[in-house]
């Protein structure tokens, strides 16, 4: 084992690893949290904490990180590229290691120009697969980036993302493979409701040898409306929804449409345990923390398994 | 080339406010390209502020001159038998010139009238988009020839983000995702495997994060 | 309003509001005495310049009188002078002339009486306007 993570625990050990997700709170506000991560607890392998997710200004996800972890689940420390340069971003790293958290996720992040400060500068300073590489480094060769020394290293379970609904499609697994390369210990991918694209990544994906190096969670999101559907399916660029998915919600009744994205939901479960090199999920129930419970339990995901 | 744009009216009718008569002064240079502060440019803001200020019952005495190149101290030097008649220097050149008259004329106020906007290429007559961001270390022959610090939103080094979409930016649909134009010319070069190696971080020391540039070229220099 | 009888120019084009002009006078229509015909070579030689000479040196309006749309002599000197115009309108606006004391219009060269009638419309827009604002403001100055 390369980190204390519980992901890397259940994964190493073969189990269908499932995640979830913790929005921190728009205020210093520690309550919302705790009630948000109650629900989320025993039902998650890891807990992915947001950073200033959508560019929007919230609690920090190395806070928020180690409140839940206080409260024994694990968190997925998020960092995106857009708020810090190399400094703050090793700074942090070693921060949160000596504090305990030992699942980080690296991301570029969403341009400031969707957020609450669209006159922010956005940084930039490295881009997601620099930073993947950075820590791997400074974890593994216990270097920095500029070279120098750490003298105690950080450990960390180091995550990616992958859009293999981004375009152009033909780069998304030669994308992933650069992950893997600098070092992506495992991978969260956006929503999949387009299966037969994602089922063509994954192909790609292990044709390439990929899911060898790198244990993929497929992400889910359950729909809870026709109008997220076709928000999902209209507003969010690199997302695809195919029509016939926002017609199955937007069929139902509008009091029987949540129920319905939940039976969605269980059916995609089912369908991307058969897909080769998909090692688990990544649940993102946005702003539904408290039906998680009843998701993963009709998604036959539980119980977790306790490493 | 360097671009800009013409400052809203409100703007430059307040930012010379307090004066009587003034010096329009444009350059003949890139702001004359791209529109935006060449000899007909300060015909046009002359004549809008002569207007302006009669309408205001104000009346503002406005002299036009287009430099060759108001960034160049010889060409500055032109300025210096006529420049106490005037209460200011608006100049019309990007920051490089207002900052050369400003420098030359050390007791004057000179004030910018434009927004000194990017380093770009003409797409077609009356359209310009950034091409270069000046990082002082070209990476074009890596990527196709199209720069991805200037030409991606976020800067990315190793590949589009999530959010490109059917060949554009998550920001919007005027914006080309540089990614996707990097790797469809790749291609068409034959040279995909670039594509497959890791960026290395830059080092911005030789982009503005280094403190402002100089270049010295000793053999010119004397 | 009735007594301001406002100073309107008309950069006319040669290949057909000119003549049309020419076209209005032999059939007798009439247009308010202020409007004043210049002939250019085609409406896309009228530079934004010649727009603001005309109401610097105290017209009240300027009407840019060029070819219908896709009959062009050079194409597309019409397209460009309607783009200029409205550039020009954004300008006066923003320095509190008024964006609508310039105009474009479109005609062909026998159209004599549309050439009248844009003439007397924007004649009588711009009388509602009132006088050149500068004209006013000089003499407060003064």
């Amino acid at each position: 084992m390369k980190s204390d993570s519980n992901l890397e625990r259940v994964l190493a050990a073969g189990h269908f690893a499932v995640t979830g997700e913790l929005g921190p709170p728009r205020g210093a506000n520690l309550e919302t949290i705790k009630e948000k991560a109650a629900h989320l607890k025993g039902m998650v392998d890891a807990v992915n904490v947001t950073d200033n997710q959508t560019a929007v200004v919230r609690m920090a996800s190395w806070a928020v990180s180690l409140v839940i972890k206080e409260m024994g689940l694990e968190p997925n420390y998020q960092m995106v590229c857009r708020d810090r340069n190399r400094l703050a971003m090793q700074s942090d790293i070693l921060g949160a290691s000596a504090l305990g958290i030992t699942t980080m996720l690296c991301l570029s992040g969403d341009h400031p120009s969707f957020g609450d400060h669209p006159q922010a500068a956005n940084v930039h300073d490295i881009d997601s697969i620099q930073l993947i590489k950075m820590v791997s480094t400074m974890c593994e060769q216990g270097r920095f980036l500029s070279g120098g020394e750490i003298d105690t290293p950080p450990h960390m379970f180091v995550g990616a993302a992958a859009n293999p609904f981004g375009d152009p499609f033909e780069l998304r697994a030669l994308r992933l493979a650069k992950k893997v390369a600098a070092g992506a210990d495992f991978i969260q991918t956006q929503c999949i409701y387009d299966f037969p694209r994602f089922t063509e990544f994954m192909r790609q994906a292990h044709d390439m040898g990929l899911t060898e190096k790198t244990k993929i969670l497929a992400g889910v999101t359950p729909l809870k409306s026709a109008g997220m559907a076709r928000y999902m399916a209209n507003k969010v660029p690199g997302m695809s929804v195919p029509a016939e998915v926002v017609k199955r919600i937007a069929d139902q009744p509008k009091d029987k449409q949540a129920e319905e994205g939940i039976k969605l939901l269980c059916e995609q479960v089912e369908q991307l345990k058969t897909i080769p090199g998909v090692a688990g999920v990544h649940l993102m129930a946005i702003e539904w923390e408290h039906r998680v419970p009843e998701i993963v339990e009709r998604a036959g995901l539980l119980p977790r398994p306790q490493l | 080339m360097i671009t800009a744009q013409r400052k809203p009216m409100e703007e430059i009718f307040q930012s010379v406010e307090r004066f009587g008569k003034i010096l329009l002064l444009g350059c003949n240079e890139c702001v004359t390209v791209c529109h935006a502060g060449g000899r007909k440019e300060v015909a046009m803001l002359a004549s809008a502020l002569r207007m302006g200020r009669l309408k205001q019952g104000s009346p503002l005495a406005v002299d036009e001159l287009t430099l060759e190149r108001q960034c160049d101290p010889e060409y500055a030097e032109e300025l210096a038998l006529a420049i106490d008649k005037y209460d200011a220097v608006c100049s019309m050149a990007c920051g490089c010139g207002v900052q050369t008259i400003a420098g030359r004329y050390q007791g004057l106020p000179v004030l910018p009238m434009v927004n000194t906007t990017f380093m770009g290429a003409s797409e077609r007559q009356g359209v310009w988009a950034e091409r270069c961001a000046g990082c002082g270390d070209c990476v074009l022959g890596l990527t196709g020839g199209i720069c991805p610090v200037a030409r991606c939103s976020k800067r990315l080094f190793n590949g589009p983000c999530g959010g490109s979409s059917k060949g554009k930016c998550e920001i919007s649909p005027e914006v080309d995702c540089a990614w996707q134009l990097i790797w469809d010319r790749l291609k068409q070069l034959g040279q995909t495997e670039l594509y497959t190696r890791i960026m290395e971080p830059k080092d911005w020391r030789t982009a503005r994060d280094g403190g402002p540039r100089r270049i010295v070229r000793e053999d010119m220099a004397i | 309003m009735s007594d301001f009888d406002p100073v309107v120019v008309v950069f006319a084009c040669d290949y057909c509001a000119y003549t049309a002009a020419d076209v209005a006078g032999r059939m007798g229509l009439s247009y308010p005495p202020g409007v004043r015909v210049l002939r250019v070579p085609c409406a896309g030689k009228v530079e934004p310049m010649y727009l603001m000479n005309a109401l610097q040196m105290g017209a009240d309006g300027v009407l840019v009188a060029g070819c219908q749309v896709g009959d062009c002599h050079f194409k597309s000197g019409n397209l460009r002078a309607a783009a200029r115009v409205k550039r020009v309108q954004e300008l006066l606006e923003e320095i509190g002339i008024g964006g609508q004391r310039v105009a474009m219009a479109h005609m062909s060269a026998g159209q004599g009486a549309v050439f009248a009638q844009a003439a007397t419309e924007f004649s009588q827009q711009i009388a509602e306007m009132g006088p050149n604002p500068i004209k006013q403001g000089a003499r407060r100055a003064a």
